[in-house]
């Protein structure tokens, strides 16, 4: 492929910790061959090259926070042939989208003697809130070879491979002994989509659920189950759903629930939706 | 970056340069200068970084998830976050981990300097002193010296992925030690690679000390932990260049975090006058040159580096030793490994006040929390490394801006960004963009 037909990469930020864009940087063994096949024109974490659109494929890290931000996605948006959205905050607002469920001015006057000097959003919410996205990659972090998937992918024009089972089927494969039936613990890994490769399990945890929730997930079926037979509290139930990707909505729904104190059985099913 | 002539005011003729995000650092920010008539008259380092207020959403979560919850503050660098929550906590509760945790933790500690500082030393910094815009065309030109950085930051990710379970946000932290304690086997099995990689550290300090470094000398009170025996990670008293040593539990009688307007982080300053100070690679190894390993010092004084470094341009040397120094250590821990009793202590019930104080890669990270008597956190306070650099960073700036007005616009912009990554800022942490507008006549 002569260099000028490059498919053209492009990697934006807003707000997050960088580790899903430094997931890229984290392919030590595919990097520069990488750089070979793509051609990537914006990624300020790593270049001063920093090239206007229109770009073949945008990598979209971190969640919507700002009036700005929110405009400055959607000129992302035109500008864009595919537009992943990678990662927890882009995908479920994350972490920082406990606020949604709090007074931000309450957490900007905790952290910040002048809460007046800055603008920020109400809530935090996830890039497909606001644009259209044509892939969404779960993870907190990503994992770095599922990100080289569906670059490498959208790049020869083809759709990502990724599983959308649940963690457990990565957890059976491995040989781990289930945590949750054998230990008791407060294991999320039924409702959790995999991609981690069932990390937690294997270092003798359970999952705390940093890939999301998964596709048709029975969130309420498995936090009636943890409390009625596991000790957990409503309150851990309720810090468990709004952690790492708290925007959510199958995870919210049940969340809302055990703010009700009312997880009941008939009433705790996710409806199907995707997270 | 482009440059062009506005007029700004009557008479004055003033040219501005944009640099619409300044590059390489880890996260959002802008810097403003603004010299007229061939006078500085302002430096702001700007950070836009939008808030995300990990402080306030630590309210009311569990003891015991602070670790997992503060990693997401740094993709870079989440250990030292994990581990400064952990020891405050700890602390708090009276948990003294065995001898055995605390080697692994030193291991874990290695891996995040080593995979953090050459990051930074080859696809950050490195560029700027060889007139790059990127490591990826700096590898067209100087393949081999790329791809051995690439492998160094690996070995470094490595000792993370195994002990913590992968290299960003690990999982395997918690409370009174680990989840799991890996077979001492895979550790042994990453020794061939770490002593390849060690030998590469010393090559690269001999590569970055023979790169061509800007001149520049300020005085600076530098701050970082030093510890008895050890160069500092998580233990230790605060200390200063100027005298200071106390415990870190003093941190707060000693140092101050300021609101400006022009920046969504906080500003650190030293009590009482609210002077600036400097944390990082160069504050440590300045404060703790004498906690080096043999090994480390003998490197050191081959590449003149046996004395006291206060031009920041030389922080890259000053990171270069720190990265041998990492893997002298991680090659040391694994070759006399010292298998723990257990994998955690029992955390026990109760709340009160934890402080703790660690050398992140970036430099000194402070953490203080308030848990009541049901475990739940009622206040958290984070004091990250780049906002106590934040002041140091703007007057590094106004100096070198008043003594390079002969230099170009494009060469000015070019020194300006060198030196403010001089300090790795990371932005994400100080709460991330720099925009570079230099304004000048």
């Amino acid at each position: 492929m002569a260099r000028s037909d490059r498919p053209r990469l492009a990697v934006f930020k807003f707000a997050s910790c960088d580790g899903c864009q430094l997931s890229l940087l984290d392919c030590e063994d595919e990097l520069l061959s990488i750089a070979e096949r793509l051609d990537i024109v914006h990624f300020p974490e790593a270049s001063r090259r920093m090239l206007t659109g229109p770009y073949d494929i945008a990598l979209v890290e971190g969640s919507i926070t700002t009036a700005h931000d929110r405009e400055r996605l959607t000129e992302i948006r035109e500008q864009s042939g595919f537009l992943v959205s990678i990662g927890a905050c882009a995908t479920a607002g994350g972490l920082q989208a406990m606020r949604n469920f709090a007074d931000v001015s309450d957490y900007a006057r905790t952290v910040y003697p002048h809460p007046e000097y800055l603008s920020t959003l109400e809530t935090s919410t996830p890039i497909a809130d606001y644009v259209a996205v044509d892939y969404e990659l779960h993870g907190c972090p990503v994992d770095k070879y599922q990100l080289l998937e569906v670059v490498l992918a959208f790049a020869s024009g083809r759709r990502p491979q990724i599983a959308r089972e649940s963690v457990c089927m990565e957890c059976k494969a491995r040989g781990n002994v289930c945590v949750l039936v054998a230990q008791g613990q407060h294991c999320l890994g039924p409702i959790t989509q995999a991609g981690c490769g069932a990390l937690c399990p294997a270092y003798s945890r359970g999952c705390y659920g940093c890939f999301g929730v998964k596709e048709q997930a029975q969130v309420g079926p498995l936090i009636d189950h943890l409390r009625a037979h596991h000790g957990m509290t409503l309150s851990q139930a309720r810090r468990s759903l709004r952690a790492y990707n708290p925007a959510a909505e199958p995870l919210q729904i049940i969340a809302l629930q055990c703010d009700k104190d009312d997880v009941s059985g008939s009433k705790k099913g996710s409806g199907g939706h995707d997270g | 970056m482009t440059g062009k002539d506005i007029p700004i005011r009557a008479g004055l003729k003033t040219r501005r340069i944009d640099v619409d995000y300044l590059a390489r650092v880890e996260g959002e920010g802008a810097l403003m200068v603004d010299v007229v008539d061939g006078e500085l008259r302002d430096v702001q380092l700007k950070i836009f970084e939008p808030p995300r207020f990990f402080e306030a959403f630590l309210q009311g979560r569990a003891l015991t998830e602070a670790p997992d919850i503060t990693a997401r503050i740094c993709g870079i660098c989440p250990v030292a976050y994990m581990m400064t929550a952990v020891h405050a906590l700890e602390a708090m509760l009276g948990i003294r981990p065995d001898e055995g945790i605390r080697r692994l933790r030193r291991l874990l500690y290695c891996g995040e300097w080593i995979e953090s500082h050459v990051l930074h030393i080859y696809m950050l910094h490195a560029p700027d002193f060889l007139g790059f815009d990127d490591a990826i065309t700096l590898a067209r030109e100087h393949p081999d010296v790329v791809k051995r950085g690439l492998r160094m930051k690996k070995a470094g990710n490595d000792i993370v992925k195994l002990l913590g379970g992968r290299e960003i946000h690990p999982i395997n932290v918690r409370v009174g030690g680990f989840y799991k304690i890996p077979a001492v086997a895979t550790f042994t099995a990453l020794l061939d690679e770490l002593k390849w990689a060690r030998d590469a550290a010393a090559e690269t300090v001999f590569w970055a000390a023979g790169l061509d470094i800007p001149d520049m000398h300020r005085d600076y009170e530098f701050v970082a932990l030093r510890h008895d025996s050890d160069y500092p990670f998580s233990e230790g008293r605060i200390v200063s260049s100027r005298g200071l040593d106390v415990e870190m539990a003093q941190y707060p009688n000693h140092f101050a975090e300021h609101q400006v307007p022009h920046s969504n982080a906080l500003h650190s300053v030293r009590k009482p006058d609210n002077t600036p100070y400097f944390v990082g690679p160069m504050a440590r190894y300045n404060l703790n040159r004498d906690r080096l390993s043999s090994a480390t010092r003998k490197l050191a004084c081959e590449v003149g580096f046996d004395r006291t470094v206060d031009n920041p341009f030389e922080s890259i040397v000053v990171r270069a030793l720190e990265v041998f120094q990492a893997f002298d250590e991680a090659i040391g821990l694994i070759d006399n490994f010292f298998v723990p009793a257990r994998a955690a202590e029992v955390v026990p019930a109760g709340g009160g006040v934890g402080v703790a104080a660690t050398e992140a890669p970036r430099g000194l990270l402070f953490h203080r929390y308030e848990v009541g008597e049901d475990g739940l956190i009622t206040l958290a306070n984070i004091v990250p490394p780049t906002s106590q650099n934040q002041l140091t960073i703007e007057e590094d700036l106004r100096d070198l801006v008043a003594s390079n007005l002969r230099l170009s616009e494009r060469e000015l912009t070019m020194r300006c960004e060198q030196a403010i990554r001089n300090y790795d800022p990371c932005i994400s942490c100080a709460t991330h963009f720099l925009r570079l507008q230099l304004r000048h006549g």
